[in-house]
């Protein structure tokens, strides 16, 4: 990726100007008995980048492709740029798709492939392929330009897919886990690329993954879904520090379920009263959910007393690189895992006893016997 | 699948691939490889005699002169071109394959695409219609045919080319598995949706981006279709029309010689054709071999 920054001025950002608005009202959609959509509404500024992230069947594609128009809504409306496109035919929308499964056209080059939405617009030849160019060079391809895509890799036919995505200047670019099928490597370098070129053209994104890494590394704002409904829409640090749910919570990211009283707003964790964030929670006994990095340990000195915490019994430690995790057994039967830069879980070795505590930040907190 | 990848209208980029075969070596494995040659050319050889064995036989018939010891003559294929119904009937039989491979394809590429896309449980509904015609005789078909052709031809006429309307439906068994298969090596869905999200209505998603990817298919869909065509009798004497086998059949009772020629020349016609198609369809590969 030597792509050069520098000719952003004629990149295909210039000409296609700013991101539009695109807003999907009380979406529905229903597959026979299965309710793929339930009543979907999410709002996305211009040029901005919004992952929608979720466990496998809860809609996301299905959003994804009422927003293209490959699908009919049940009820609902789509608006772009002010425009309502409900009914609109996926050809008339102008919206860039990038599929899961490889979808270059086999019997054309990657230039052609490229420049087909342009011949298809009646682009004059000479523009088209200097555009075509262009937009390779923008996914770092140009030297791969006249090759088929069975003479390319899977990360650079997913980059191809993008150029002809955005050849065309869509008003909308929708991602629907272009990398899932590309290996770990790929992935990361190719999905920080995907960010950096957005960023270049300003096209309002709508990125459709079910990894929870990918979506909070290169989004403006991650939608957690959750059958067919937006649980919650945030920034992806407030997705993960202040989850709207305990489902949230639960998804994104690794979190710990504690349980514990809940009395006037707050909760009981391990010995601290935390606050709740979210729904507010009836009195009573309760689940929280607390992030790993949360869980605060101090060597059992045996003096104990008045410090906070129960005591527990280190079962395991997982070095991880810089950091590494800890698996307590608590005295009841249950298990915390608590994360710790690897200096300081030197302290605490297998076997050795410890007391558990939790940094007094809010948590969301789940009724006792929810599911979830 | 590298086969359809292949092909298209794109310029070729050559590709250094692989060979697959290493260089000839000695050993057992050699041994092998040779006796599995021998056993090729042997079954070659076989199926050329008992193929070629009535052809020549044909041949030499409408070679021989008139009366024995008669020295070899041309005449019964230069007679060919005294007999003006037979001409015609050949014209007609050219055409009546043109337009019933050509038809053939437009109605069942598009209806097949469109199941596959739109109507995925009325798959199997289609491919028991389309396999239909295989399971009724000929005959039987007639039978059902002549009161439909009343009806043809009091909208269409009498022509010989309204045939083509029952070999539509006589080429379906085979062009639908033909097409299935084609339809069967790529990701039609994916691909004609990325088609339209670019702005492709339907018929530039068949034409442009279908149609070029299972080019193999519907070459061969064709070929079989003008094979089937230029070979059928049984319908065509049955509801009264006069098409090249007709034609030889009734010529045949005239003059053996002549019917005989023209049966042989229709055989080369088609073989002909099915070379030059394979030719056709493998043409894009051809650079990939040059470059080893
Ligand atoms: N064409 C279809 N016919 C019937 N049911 C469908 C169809 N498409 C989707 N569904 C159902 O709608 C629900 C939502 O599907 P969708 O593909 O949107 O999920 P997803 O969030 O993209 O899941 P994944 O992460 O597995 O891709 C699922 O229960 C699925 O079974
Ligand atoms: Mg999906």
């Amino acid at each position: 990726m030597t792509q050069s920054m520098t000719d952003a001025a004629v990149g295909p950002g210039a000409a296609s100007g700013q991101g539009v608005e695109v807003r999907l009202e009380d979406l529905r959609r229903e597959y026979g008995p299965v309710i793929a959509l339930d009543g979907l509404s999410l709002t996305m500024a211009p040029g901005e980048m919004v992952a929608l992230l979720g466990p496998s069947g809860c809609g996301k594609t299905s959003a994804l492709r009422l927003v293209a128009g490959l699908e009919e809504a049940d009820a609902g409306r789509i608006v772009v740029g002010g425009h309502d496109v409900t009914s609109l035919s996926a050809n008339k929308r102008g919206m860039g798709m990038v599929f899961q499964a490889y979808s270059l056209f086999p019997h054309m080059t990657a230039r052609q492939n490229v420049a087909f939405g342009l011949r298809l617009r009646g682009v004059k030849d000479s523009d088209r392929k200097r555009r075509a160019g262009d937009m390779l060079e923008l996914v770092g391809l140009s030297a791969q330009a006249d090759r088929f895509a069975h003479q390319m890799s899977g990360g650079q036919q997913q980059r191809v897919a993008l150029a002809r995505a955005l050849a065309i200047q869509p008003q909308v670019l929708l991602l629907d886990e272009p990398l899932s099928a590309l290996d770990a490597k790929v992935r990361v370098q190719l999905r920080d690329e995907i960010r950096r070129i957005q960023l270049e053209v300003g096209t309002t994104t709508l990125f459709v993954t079910h990894d929870q890494e990918e979506a909070l590394a290169i989004a403006d704002r991650v939608g957690v879904m959750r059958a067919g409904r937006l649980e919650q829409l945030a920034s992806p640090t407030d997705v993960y520090a202040r989850p709207a749910s305990a489902f949230v919570a639960e998804f994104v990211g690794l979190t710990n379920k504690i349980s514990g009283p809940v009395q006037g707003g707050r909760v009981q964790v391990l010995g601290t009263s935390v606050a709740i964030v979210g729904t507010a929670v009836p009195d009573g006994p309760a689940t929280a959910m607390v992030r790993p990095e949360a869980i605060v340990l101090t060597t059992d000195d045996g003096a104990g007393g008045d410090a906070p915490g129960e005591l527990g019994t280190v079962l395991a430690v997982s070095f991880l690189g810089a950091i590494s995790r800890i698996t307590i057994t608590l005295p009841n039967g249950g298990s915390v895992i608590a994360q710790l830069p690897t200096s300081v879980a030197a302290e605490f070795p297998a076997g050795s006893s410890v007391r558990v505590s939790v940094r007094p930040d809010p948590v969301p907190v789940a009724p006792a016997d929810s599911p979830s | 699948m590298s086969d359809i990848m292949s092909l298209g209208f794109g310029n070729t980029v050559p590709v250094v691939e692989h060979p697959d075969t290493g260089k000839p070596g000695r050993g057992p494995l050699a041994r092998r490889r040779r006796r599995l040659t021998a056993f090729r050319v042997a079954v070659f050889v076989v199926m050329g005699v008992f193929f070629f064995t009535p052809i020549l036989a044909m041949f030499e018939f409408t070679t021989r002169g008139t009366g024995l010891g008669a020295p070899r003559t041309l005449a019964s294929w230069r007679a060919i071109f005294d007999y003006p119904d037979l001409i015609t009937a050949i014209q007609v039989s050219l055409e009546l394959a043109a337009i019933t491979s050509a038809a053939g394809l437009f109605l069942l590429v598009p209806t097949m695409v469109w199941v596959r896309l739109r109507l995925p449980r009325l798959q199997r509904v289609i491919e028991f219609l389309c396999l239909l015609p295989l399971t009724v005789p000929a005959i039987v078909l007639v039978v059902g045919l002549a009161p439909v052709y009343a009806w043809v031809t009091y909208f269409f006429g009498s022509s010989t080319l309204t045939l083509a309307f029952a070999y539509v439906v006589l080429v379906l068994p085979y062009t639908y598995r033909v097409i299935d298969a084609g339809l069967r090596g790529i990701d039609v869905q994916t691909l004609s949706e990325a088609a339209r999200s670019l702005g492709a209505g339907w018929p530039t998603v068949m034409w442009r981006i279908i149609a070029p990817n299972i080019r193999s298919a519907l070459l061969n869909a064709a070929l079989l279709s003008v094979a089937l065509v230029l070979g059928e009798f049984t319908i065509a004497s049955l509801l009264s029309f006069q098409n090249l086998q007709v034609a030889i059949n009734f010529l045949g009772r005239a003059n053996a010689g002549v019917s005989i020629a023209v049966a042989l020349a229709s055989l080369f016609f088609a073989f002909i054709l099915l070379v030059a198609l394979s030719f056709v369809g493998r043409r894009r590969s051809a650079p990939v071999h040059e470059e080893e």
